[in-house]
């Protein structure tokens, strides 16, 4: 019986690292007890982390496939599982299982096509393994631009290994925004669905959205009025998950499961699904 | 198929429980149940169990494991164990086909192993319905109460006992029954069969459709706005979901037992207001479009991912435990436009 693997049985994981990113979202590195990457993932993939006791809740995996030696999570602070974290420090063990969901098309529809992510606030953090992932296979990819956009500088995420590796990519251009004017900023200062357009980018491109729903909701139209149809718009979804593998029922929509069927999905096909996300 | 008089059952149960624990519908202060049997034990003759059979194979709180914390370190202990053999006497169609339904949940991939091993190792003798009554509608959802399937089908009459067995889970069943029992034809139970049918056919409910349902009709069915009256008198009880052998969705919780942690499961359902709520909101935060969730699970969403197989077996319990008394038959005879 114990040999049968059972999805709902987590591993043991360690946090070896805590960045704090911005005043409400750290980034935790997590490894196996012998200092291993728990499992192996896709770019978009999801795990499941717990602390027992506490409770489980579903992140996106942050860091890329192609670092072999960690994982990391970019978790902002908003519920209990995620407040318990904010106050953990390295060394304090934790439960990971994973991976879930179905990941960004990387090695098929993304290969070859100029990429545009366009981020808002903490939904930089499921993109930030796309991102890494095409900056480390380069040359399967065309152009890439990055636009990404927060309510000040010190919310934006991973603001550091933006600055000093992305900006520094040959071919990758970041387009970084502010919400307000704010004193030592002298990028762009202006929302993210705006400033897309301000940017307008050719209809070749491939594009990858993700945010809070609103900057989702205007940012696509934003897209489609610029001549983009709904094919070419990836996003990734977030719902109440228990489960993680289809069958708790909570993140049903419609005939999918964002857990199983998602949490990445091409805009065409949520047009399909009822609206309830 | 093989039969005996129904006076040699209780030496029948008595010798299944030799290497089975066999559990079968009794009578209760609060209706049929079905309880593990002893020496004495009589079984009922209600047409069907309060609770659904779905607890042998998905309880209502079951553990998946437990943890030891000790400051910034813990250890997680795998819990599991391997199921012992059991036998389900006396389970009828409807709650049969709901393992059918529950198994496309639990057993595809990745299967559920707390499930799985319940299932392995129980063996189900139904029993067909002789008198089925105004609440049943299984024949909806094309299912014959008078050819029940599982590992051995069963016909009871006034004087005797039929036994045809289906599976090698029922051959074995077979051999452990057989002393009891003698050979007879398997026309022998033609006449209770004709029986249940002409009674099918006068049931309330012989003539609904759910033609109106089923894959596909999500766009038709999801912005009706009868939903709205049809719900307006939810409670939000999840009464419904409970009582249903259909009804699978679950919680996992976390219970600190002071010297340690138990990771369990237990029932839960999309008719409650915290089902779908997280930290930065509700994806469905009416009563509407939750009641909307479980009945379109049923009669859309379910078939849709399962080869047309509805999600609803036609038992009843419904129509007879809502405080309210609205149902899934109002919402298909609403909805199908059949009032």
């Amino acid at each position: 019986m114990n040999t049968i693997n059972e999805s709902l049985i987590p591993v043991l994981g360690v946090i070896t690292d805590v960045r704090i990113d911005t005043p409400d979202v750290k980034t935790f590195r997590v490894v196996t007890p012998d200092g291993k990457k728990p499992f192996d993932h896709k770019p978009g993939q999801c795990a499941m982390l717990s602390i027992p006791g506490v409770g489980e809740a579903m992140f996106s995996i942050t860091s890329s496939p192609t670092n072999e030696e960690y994982m990391e999570f970019s978790i902002k602070k908003c519920g209990c599982v995620t407040e318990w974290l904010h106050q953990a420090e390295v060394g304090q063990q934790l439960t990971v299982r994973g991976p879930y969901g179905r990941p960004f098309p990387v090695d098929e529809e993304f290969k070859g096509k100029d990429l545009l992510f366009i981020a808002g606030g903490i939904g930089l953090a499921p993109l930030r393994s796309v991102i890494n992932y095409c900056r480390h296979y380069r040359s399967e990819y065309g152009r890439i631009d990055i636009v990404y956009g927060s309510r000040s500088k010190e919310d934006l995420v991973d603001y550091n290994e933006i600055i000093e590796e992305w900006v520094k990519d040959e071919n990758v251009f970041v387009h970084l925004t502010i919400d307000r004017e704010q004193e030592g900023w002298d990028g762009h200062v202006g929302f993210v669905p705006s400033y897309v357009k301000e940017l307008g980018f050719d209809l070749n491109k491939t594009v990858v959205l993700c945010g809070p729903p609103v900057m989702i909701k205007f940012t696509l139209e934003g897209l489609i009025e610029m001549g983009y149809d709904k094919t070419q718009v990836y996003t990734t979804m977030e719902l109440k998950m228990k489960c993680g593998i289809g069958k708790c029922g909570r993140c049903n929509i419609g005939s999918k499961y964002v857990c199983k069927d998602g949490p990445v999905f091409r805009c065409d096909e949520l047009d399909e699904l009822p609206d309830e996300y | 198929m093989r039969k005996c008089s129904l006076n040699s059952l209780s030496d029948i149960f008595s010798k299944i429980s030799e290497s089975n624990t066999l559990y079968l519908p009794v009578d209760t202060n609060e209706g049929a149940a079905f309880k593990k049997w002893e020496e004495g034990t009589v079984m009922s003759e209600a047409l069907n169990t309060n609770r659904s059979a779905k607890d042998f194979f998905f309880p209502q709180t079951e553990d998946l494991m437990e943890f030891t914390v000790n400051k910034k370190e813990i250890e997680i202990i795998d819990t599991r164990k391997e199921s012992e053999d059991f036998v389900v006497f006396g389970v009828r169609a409807c709650d049969m086909r709901s393992f059918e339904i529950l198994d496309r949940v639990f057993l595809t991939e990745p299967y559920d192993s707390y499930y799985a091993t319940k299932r392995e190792h129980s063996t189900i003798v139904t029993l067909c319905c002789t008198r089925p009554n105004e609440t049943c509608f299984c024949t909806a959802f094309d299912i014959d109460p008078t050819n029940a399937g599982g590992d051995v089908t069963a016909y009871k009459t006034e004087e005797e006992i039929f036994f045809k067995s289906n599976t090698p889970k029922g051959e074995a069943f077979m051999k452990i029954i057989e002393a009891f029992t003698e050979e007879t034809s398997d026309d022998s139970v033609n006449e209770i069969k004709d029986k249940t049918k002409a009674i099918l056919k006068k049931l309330p409910l012989a003539n609904l459709s759910k033609d109106s349902f089923g894959g596909g009709k999500t766009e038709e069915l999801f912005e009706r706005e009868e939903w709205e009256e049809l719900s307006s008198a939810c409670l939000g009880c999840g009464t419904c979901t409970f009582v249903c052998p259909t009804c699978q969705c679950y919680d996992i919780k976390d219970y600190n037992t002071g010297k340690g942690v138990i990771r369990y499961r237990c029932w839960d359902s999309c008719m409650y207001s915290d089902f779908t709520k997280m930290a930065h909101g509700n994806s469905r935060n009416t009563q509407i479009e939750r009641f909307r969730q479980r009945f379109m699970h049923k009669l859309v969403y379910f078939p849709e991912n399962n080869d047309g197989i509805f999600g609803c077996v036609g038992c009843g319990r419904c129509l007879s435990k809502c405080p309210i008394s609205m149902n899934i038959v109002k919402v298909m005879k609403t909805l199908g436009g059949d009032k």
